[in-house]
């Protein structure tokens, strides 16, 4: 039964990476970009929610949409001010650090406004658990709506990809994004509109990630970015499927090995079992092996 | 006879120069009095990120691969330095234990680069950086529960100081989170500076070699470079490897300078601070590639009168000066205000 | 070749910059103090006896900034009574706190920033390892340093001019398994400490040593680290399965109010013992503290206490920060009042080098009896606080002593 119940906690840490995965892969499967930032963006939203549940009392649906709406003016910011102007630099580094300055940006301004103090975040599900085999497993309220959150929002990404115009214009924009402007594509706005999504996914991230684990401080964001970001590559990076699986896979690994082999070595068992992934396939598990010509 | 140099050497040479007119200006300046403290505590941290900067631009900028565990190498060179100076404070001079101690960080770090790089190095772009920084994430966790305590009966090493099971008299040498405290500080600035040229003579010797012409064949095509038979594996590896010993000499130089050493100053964080310096100096110059590490070293320090804004102005200085050095529409723009000026002063001229 | 010029001009420029703002600021900090001179000068020495400047290191920003800031605050609060009642032997106090973001280079860097300032002491470090590499620093420039909260048995060094507030890890971890035994609190105890933390990990070390030598049960031992501080279902899923019912948390109050709220969602109620880390759990904004119902923590300082000191200090920090102090606070608060005692014990003046009122101070430390908010405190020659722990425990949201 314990073995249950670790399996079901990795699950509900998996479906929090995974939701943070998706937002990473969206952003680099179109602009070809480690958005380094994509965590900060999260713990952002997370402050927002927080100010209008706990502040204002909004109620916590209306809260993460204000925190959507947020998010989504500051990734569209972000990308014009920090991003756009480094898209043709003669380096895809350059614009890595930008990312990573505003990274910083984000932390040190969340510090000044909202204070180095944690808070305690109040879950926006306010439902009852649901207990199995008479009381000997429990699973969290959070936990099934990080589940199903993660589904709705994978199935969307696809359906928009895969059966929109603009979903369309983005995979074009990612296979050749010089082919893609000669047929007309608005790449800017493409690329903008990626973004957007990217940063309103992130708000939802932010308010279930701070949800699942009721805990908010400036660099909230920090750890879980990195940490999907390492899921993201897992499942092949670029691939919503692969950002959802490599998740997952993250979570039931590290709460695996935290269990069964040590609590102190859980992380560096994580990303050996990564290094080995990689090894096998390296371009990760749903990613797509691309042969390289002359 | 007269030759002329080729450009390659006056640049590598020029790197040269610009290092010790530093070293004299500074000396100048402490000589007249006027360094503050706070400028003399900076010369050697500055030297062990420049080394740094230098030799992670080895791999980024010359191999054209991007690493994200540069600072896992420090931490071993760090690391397995400081443990040497420990056990041989009382029985060695400092000279030549320092020295040993240096090429020990080297090679214990030259060692793992090799041992990480065969594997690794098959792996491209994003998911070779993913890969690197997940070998300096555990190379952190590991060194977090090491615990390793010597008596009279020799070496003891356990998970927990618990498990060391001493005699009375036993020393704890590696105290797991809390690392290795009370190495000699036998770091200096002139050791440092020292340092710094042989890094920059081993990677520019490197650069300017045929070995250097090969990497960078594989850097630029890769197939092609392999179709004209060079050797993509051994190749790469020598650059990763010797990138990585000079990483643990930066970190040998490190444990050297402070009397405190924690594997959690080693975080990705810090690999991405070297990436930060070597990518504003500009990717594959040496010469950026100081310059910039010392800019960007001293800036936040040099903020501290803004007291709680440091860091949030330190950010928005790195952003602008990112965009300013990369942004094809500021060169643009750069260019254009350096040729106006340009035939400005010709016109004065005539 | 053109582009690394300007390059290389643009960043020189702006170094340049901000070497002047620096300039700047070092210069009117110059003229203030020579303003501050003549005034002395001309009031011949009635009453005006200059400035002492005391110098803080601690984390402002980065993942400790809680507890830099809470120290920053704390501080200041007591310079401020001190200045208001006339300064140390009529001596105003000046304090200036610089950040260290917890990193032992950054800590030196601001311990020589500090120096250029004109420090004449050291409140600081409020991390330990930093505290380590600050402390060899101030060793070899014979500057008086005192810690308000760096646990580590190495803070102090061994050169005798280092002393702290808090308690050391080794006396926290053994006083708290003294204490279980003592008052059979458990007869099955759970563990979880963070591996990645110098103060965590050097209590929960002392702690089980001391447990083994009592015969204490200990059932389950589970670490996490810095990087997975959030997740404690699987560490405390084992503790259940191990029967715990006493859980000792080694930690600080962000990590042990996730604990708290984690345990409970698994229905997992045993004891919960805390250190002075623990203190702060009730001040997380928005915690429902219904949770930390009968937590027990060691602390030297009771927040509700009755004692007038304790009272005037709570109200003050309360009136000007808005929110109840943390034992970081405290300890820094007395740290300062300690600073004052011994420099009036010693007869420092403004005019004494830094390493002359190193050597008075180092003995009058061992001379003094702080009556301060974490107690009455007394010092020993190698630094160490003799104060008296006490016990307290989470009753109604309100920290109440046990009897």
């Amino acid at each position: 039964m314990s073995f249950l119940s670790y399996l079901i906690n990795g699950i509900s840490l998996g479906s929090v990476y995974a939701i943070i995965a998706l937002g990473y892969t969206m952003v680099y499967g179109i602009a070809k970009m480690l958005n380094f930032a994509h965590g900060d963006v999260i713990m952002i939203g997370a402050y927002v929610v927080f100010t209008a549940m706990t502040g204002f009392h909004v109620n916590p649906i209306v809260s993460i949409i204000i925190a959507m709406v947020v998010c989504t003016v500051l990734g569209i910011v972000i990308e014009r001010v920090a991003y756009k102007p480094l898209r043709n630099a003669s380096s895809n580094l350059a614009v890595l650090i930008t990312a990573i300055g505003v990274s910083y940006l984000l932390q040190n301004v969340a510090l000044l406004a909202f204070g180095a103090d944690t808070k305690s975040f109040s879950s926006v599900v306010q439902l009852p658990p649901l207990v199995l085999a008479g009381g000997a497993l429990t699973i969290q309220a959070t936990t099934i709506v990080t589940i199903l959150a993660n589904i709705v929002i994978m199935i969307a990404l696809m359906l928009f990809v895969n059966r929109t115009k603009p979903g369309q214009a983005m995979q074009a924009v990612s296979e050749d994004r010089g082919a893609a402007e000669l047929m007309g594509i608005n790449v800017n706005g493409t690329i903008a509109l990626t973004f957007a999504i990217g940063s309103a996914l992130a708000a939802i991230a932010g308010a279930l990630l701070c949800s699942a684990y009721s805990t908010l401080t400036p660099y909230t964001g920090a750890m879980p970015g990195i940490k999907a970001f390492v899921a993201a590559v897992f499942g092949g990076i670029g691939s919503i499927p692969g950002a959802m699986v490599g998740g997952l896979l993250l979570g039931v690994i590290e709460n695996l090995s935290r269990a069964y082999i040590s609590s102190e070595i859980a992380d560096a068992i994580v990303f050996a079992v990564l290094i080995v992934v990689l090894l096998v396939k390296p371009a990760g598990l749903f990613g797509k092996n691309v042969q390289e010509k002359v | 006879m007269k030759r002329r140099m080729s450009k390659s050497t006056v640049s590598s040479l020029s790197n040269y120069g610009l290092v010790i007119a530093l070293f004299i200006i500074v000396q100048i300046c402490s000589a007249a009095g006027v360094l503050t403290n706070q400028i003399e505590g900076l010369l050697i941290p500055v030297c062990i990120y420049v080394i740094a900067a230098i030799s992670l631009n080895l791999v980024v900028g010359i191999s054209g691969e991007l690493s994200l565990g540069h600072a896992g190498f420090m931490c071993v060179g760090a690391f397995s330095s400081a443990l040497f100076s420990k056990v041989t404070e009382d029985s060695m001079t400092t000279g030549p234990r320092f020295l040993i101690a240096i090429v020990i960080g080297a090679l214990v770090a030259a060692l793992f680069g090799f041992l990480i790089g065969i594997p690794v190095l098959r792996l491209r772009g994003d998911y070779l950086a993913i890969v690197t920084l997940a070998f300096g994430e555990i190379i952190k966790n590991i060194l977090n529960i090491v615990y390793l305590g010597r008596d009279e009966n020799g070496f003891h090493l356990a998970r927990e100081v618990g498990g060391l099971h001493m005699s009375p008299e036993g020393e704890t040498l590696v105290k797991g989170a809390q690392g290795i405290s009370g190495t000699p500080r036998d770091s200096s600035f002139l050791v440092g500076i020292i340092l710094i040229l042989v890094t920059l003579f081993i990677v520019q010797n490197i650069i300017n070699s045929r070995t250097g012409r090969a990497i960078m064949a594989i850097r630029d095509n890769r197939i092609a470079a392999e179709s004209i038979g060079i050797n993509v594996t051994k190749y790469k590896l020598l650059a990763f490897t010797v990138s990585a010993a000079l990483a643990g000499v930066a970190g040998a130089l490190y444990s050297h300078n402070l009397s405190s050493l924690t594997v959690s100053k080693f975080d990705y964080n810090t690999s991405i601070l070297i990436l930060v310096y070597v990518v504003l100096g500009g990717i594959g110059s040496i010469k950026g590639s100081i310059i910039a590490t010392i800019i960007l070293y001293v800036l936040p320090e040099m903020l501290r009168f803004l007291q709680d804004y440091r860091m949030l102005i330190y950010a928005v200085v790195l952003i602008i000066m990112m965009l300013f050095n990369w942004a094809p529409g500021a060169i643009a723009w750069r260019e254009r205000i350096v040729e106006k000026f340009k035939r400005n002063k010709t016109k004065g001229v005539s | 070749m053109k582009l690394k010029k300007i390059l290389a001009l643009s960043l020189a420029a702006a170094m340049a910059l901000s070497l002047g703002a620096c300039g700047n600021k070092s210069d009117s900090n110059a003229d203030s103090g020579s303003n501050t001179a003549a005034q002395s000068d001309s009031t011949g020495g009635s009453g005006e006896g200059g400035t002492l400047k005391i110098g803080g290191i601690g984390p402002l920003t980065g993942d400790n900034a809680a507890y830099g800031i809470a120290v920053q605050r704390g501080a200041q609060i007591a310079v401020d009574e001190i200045n208001a009642a006339g300064g140390i032997n009529g001596m105003t106090v000046e304090f200036s706190m610089e950040d260290d973001v917890s990193d032992e280079e950054t800590a030196v860097n601001a311990y020589n920033a500090l120096k250029d300032w004109g420090m004449q002491m050291l409140l600081g470090t409020v991390t330990s390892a930093p505290c380590i590499a600050v402390v060899a620093e101030t060793a070899d420039d014979n500057m008086f340093q005192l810690t308000p909260s760096g646990t580590a048995v190495e803070c102090l060094g061994d050169a005798g001019n280092a002393f702290r507030v808090c308690f050391s890890d080794p006396s926290q971890g053994t006083v708290s398994a003294d204490y279980i035994a003592e008052n059979s609190l458990g007869e099955k105890i759970g563990v979880i400490y963070n591996s990645s933390d110098t103060y965590s990990t050097g209590i929960y070390e002392s702690f089980a040593a001391e447990a083994e030598s009592l015969g204490l049960n200990i059932v389950a031992e589970e670490a996490f680290t810095a990087d997975s501080k959030s997740d404690f279902s699987v560490q405390l899923q084992k503790c259940k399965d191990a029967g715990a019912d006493l859980m000792f948390l080694p930690i600080y109050y962000q990590e042990a109010s996730l604990i708290l709220q984690q345990a409970d969602k698994i229905g997992f109620a045993p004891t919960f013992f805390g250190v002075d880390g623990m203190d702060g759990v009730l001040g997380v904004e928005n915690f429902d503290t219904s949770l930390a119902e009968g937590v027990m923590l060691l602390t030297p300082f009771f927040v509700n206490s009755e004692e007038e000191n304790v009272k005037s200090f709570v109200s003050g920090y309360e009136e000007t920060y808005g929110e109840t102090p943390i034992q970081f606070a405290a300890d820094a608060y007395d740290g300062i009042y300690a600073i004052k005692l011994a420099a009036e014990q010693a007869g420092i003046t403004a005019d004494m080098s830094a390493s002359d009122i190193c050597d008075a101070m180092k003995t009058a430390m061992t001379e003094i009896e702080l009556k301060g908010v974490t107690g009455t405190i007394r010092w020993t020659e190698d630094g160490e606080p003799n104060k008296e722990p006490m016990v307290l425990i989470i009753e109604n949201g309100q920290y109440a002593e046990v009897e």
